[in-house]
């Protein structure tokens, strides 16, 4: 049986998380498809071809898919699913509010934020922040899952052939409405995928601060800058740059924590990063206890030291 | 206008949770509970909401024990008008619970339904948006901001890269991000006057048929440790040993 990819489009176009999906799925056994709903998106359409795994690509290229809204695309979603043994999203902001939608219409208990797969239904999920792993079954029957992104390396974008076949749009549901959007717009990578990530915690002590001492840094390693929770809910960085259990899960191959106290529910977001690096004035603090390499010390001066023997 | 608000008890952010011996579940035993801390965000949102004349009820529902009750009366303090434990002593599912919700949404009436986006405990985040298609309503999740006019909720949500806002005609379920607000500092007086309002207990059995698929947990672990890792003496130390592990250039 068959495995239906749900693909998430930005403005860049196929969301890398989507491919992790892909590759999620292709460990499920049984052809992958995936599903493209959007508006104008013949151009991804045809990138996504490509997609090492992928056999077939269905369209659906409406202007009530164009802004992701779960109330009209559950209920194509649900008209599809009845060709599918599973459904699969990436656990992004889209996934996660989309396929729980998706699930009720077709009365499945789903599993979400995957990180490994066990067996065809005996998945790995982290609870409690990243603190305990479950392992849990699901019943028979259809199979809706999020994967979690960083723990899936994405699909080759070469090697496949797959299919494009146009499908009809369910419609309108009337329900809701898209207003407005405001993403961060920044030449740095993406917090999410970003091979290299240093972040602040509330100890920079203000938005000046923050912006004035990490970014400088972040641009001589192509990084992107991350947050803790105390830092964005002081205003000093915005919501996006929050790292943990309530923001982004990352897993870069390096993460440089500046000021950052290491509570469980911001340790529970970088746990899968190759090397922690923390540098903190407090050796008792707990981020000490995730890093791999640990400097006790102010934060003011050690990036400047950093980034002088960053370019010797 | 009635508002639910679905809270849960979940065990206190600030413990260390650790697995039974069995290692087949969360050890509860001697720890210490309190409400999810996203479900205090929606309380805080409905009373809010209430204070500025826009709704008129707001309802706080648990499922589960007796012992939910403690987080009732919290929900109470924090300016519920009334509270409602459905009781039982199985650990529901999402689904369930969302099935749970849809019943008591027909007998309850309420024009919105509130939650925290996600429970501290499995972190699932799918309750709001199952009860959602259950109902066939329109849904707001992570929401950062919420106006209501017109039988209109404006919506502003938490999204990957930035934040987006949705319009969505009522009723409607909205889950509650943290920065939709600062829950109030509960004072002894309302502690007090929360005594005087109404506790309900209904035997979930009662609302009917809430029969749905649910996962089985088999095993709960500890994530592999990470390796010690090293305090090192200066800037210099560092980036030789970023360079040996090749993750600098
Ligand atoms: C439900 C819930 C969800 C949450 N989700 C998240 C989440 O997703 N992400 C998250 O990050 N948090 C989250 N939190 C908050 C979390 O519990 C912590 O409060 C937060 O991470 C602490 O941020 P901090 O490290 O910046 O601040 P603090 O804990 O105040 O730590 C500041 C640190 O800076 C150090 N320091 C001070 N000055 C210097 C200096 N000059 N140089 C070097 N070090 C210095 C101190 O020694 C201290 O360790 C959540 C909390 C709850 C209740």
């Amino acid at each position: 049986m068959s495995v239906l990819v749900i693909a998430e489009i930005d403005t860049h176009g196929l969301k890398t998380a989507t491919r992790s999906a892909i590759s999620a799925a292709a460990q499920l056994g049984g052809e992958v498809h995936v599903l493209l709903a959007g508006e104008n998106i013949q151009g991804i359409a045809l990138q996504a071809k490509e997609i090492k795994g992928l056999s077939k690509i269905l369209v659906a290229d409406s202007p009530e898919y164009a802004q992701g809204i779960a109330e009209n695309l559950s209920p194509l979603v649900r008209q599809l699913a009845a060709d599918y043994q599973t459904i699969v999203a990436a656990a992004t902001s889209f996934g996660k509010n989309l396929l729980p939608r998706v699930a009720a219409l077709l009365d499945v208990a789903m599993v979400s934020e995957v990180t490994q797969i066990l067996a065809p239904r005996r998945f790995v999920r982290p609870i409690y922040a990243g603190n305990l792993n479950a392992t849990v079954a699901a019943p028979v029957g259809q199979l809706v899952l999020t994967i979690r992104p960083t723990t899936f390396a994405p699909a080759e974008l070469q090697g496949g052939a797959a299919e494009v076949v146009a499908v009809a749009s369910t419609g309108d549901a009337g329900k809701a409405r898209f207003v407005s959007r405001e993403l961060a717009v920044s030449d740095r990578p993406e917090l999410a995928t970003a091979k290299v990530v240093i972040s602040g915690g509330r100890s920079l002590g203000s938005k000046e601060a923050f912006h004035a001492t990490l970014t400088p840094l972040a641009e001589q390693l192509g990084a992107a800058i991350g947050a803790t929770r105390a830092a964005v809910d002081s205003g000093m960085a915005p919501n996006d740059w929050q790292v943990g259990q309530t923001g982004t899960v990352i897993a870069p191959e390096l993460y440089i924590a500046f000021g950052v106290s290491g509570a469980a529910q911001h340790v529970g977001g970088i746990k899968d990063a190759k090397i922690i690096v923390a540098v903190n004035t407090d050796p008792d603090a707990p981020i000490f206890k995730v890093a791999d390499y640990g400097l006790v010390a102010d934060l003011f001066t050690v990036i400047p030291a950093l980034q002088s023997a960053l370019k010797g | 206008m009635k508002i639910l608000v679905q809270i849960k008890r979940v065990i206190d952010y600030q413990v260390t949770v650790r697995p039974t011996a069995d290692g087949r579940n969360v050890e509860t035993a001697g720890v210490k509970m309190s409400i999810n801390p996203f479900d205090e965000n929606a309380l805080e949102a409905a009373v809010r909401l209430k204070e500025a004349g826009l709704a008129t009820e707001v309802l706080a529902v648990a499922i589960g024990s007796a012992a939910n009750q403690d987080v009732l009366r919290h929900a109470l303090a924090m300016g519920a008008d009334r509270a409602l434990l459905l009781e039982t002593e199985h650990t529901l599912g999402s689904l369930q619970t969302a099935k749970a919700l849809k019943a008591l949404v027909a007998r309850e009436a309420p024009q919105l339904v509130l939650t925290g986006k996600q429970a501290i405990d499995d972190d699932a985040a799918e309750t709001a948006q199952m009860l959602a298609a259950l109902l066939d309503w329109p849904q707001a999740t992570f929401a950062s901001a919420i106006t209501l006019a017109d039988g209109v909720a404006t919506v502003v949500r938490e999204i990957d890269g930035g934040q987006e806002t949705l319009q969505l005609n009522l009723p409607a379920v909205i889950s509650a991000d943290l920065r939709l607000n600062d829950p109030r500092f509960i004072k002894l007086p309302a502690l007090m006057m929360a005594k005087k309002k109404p506790l309900e207990t209904l035997p979930l059995a009662e609302l009917g048929a809430v029969e749905a698929p649910a996962l089985t947990l088999e095993a709960v672990n500890e994530p592999p440790a990470r390796p010690a890792g090293r305090v090192l003496g200066n800037v210099d130390e560092l980036v030789a040993a970023l360079r040996a592990a090749k993750v600098l250039s």
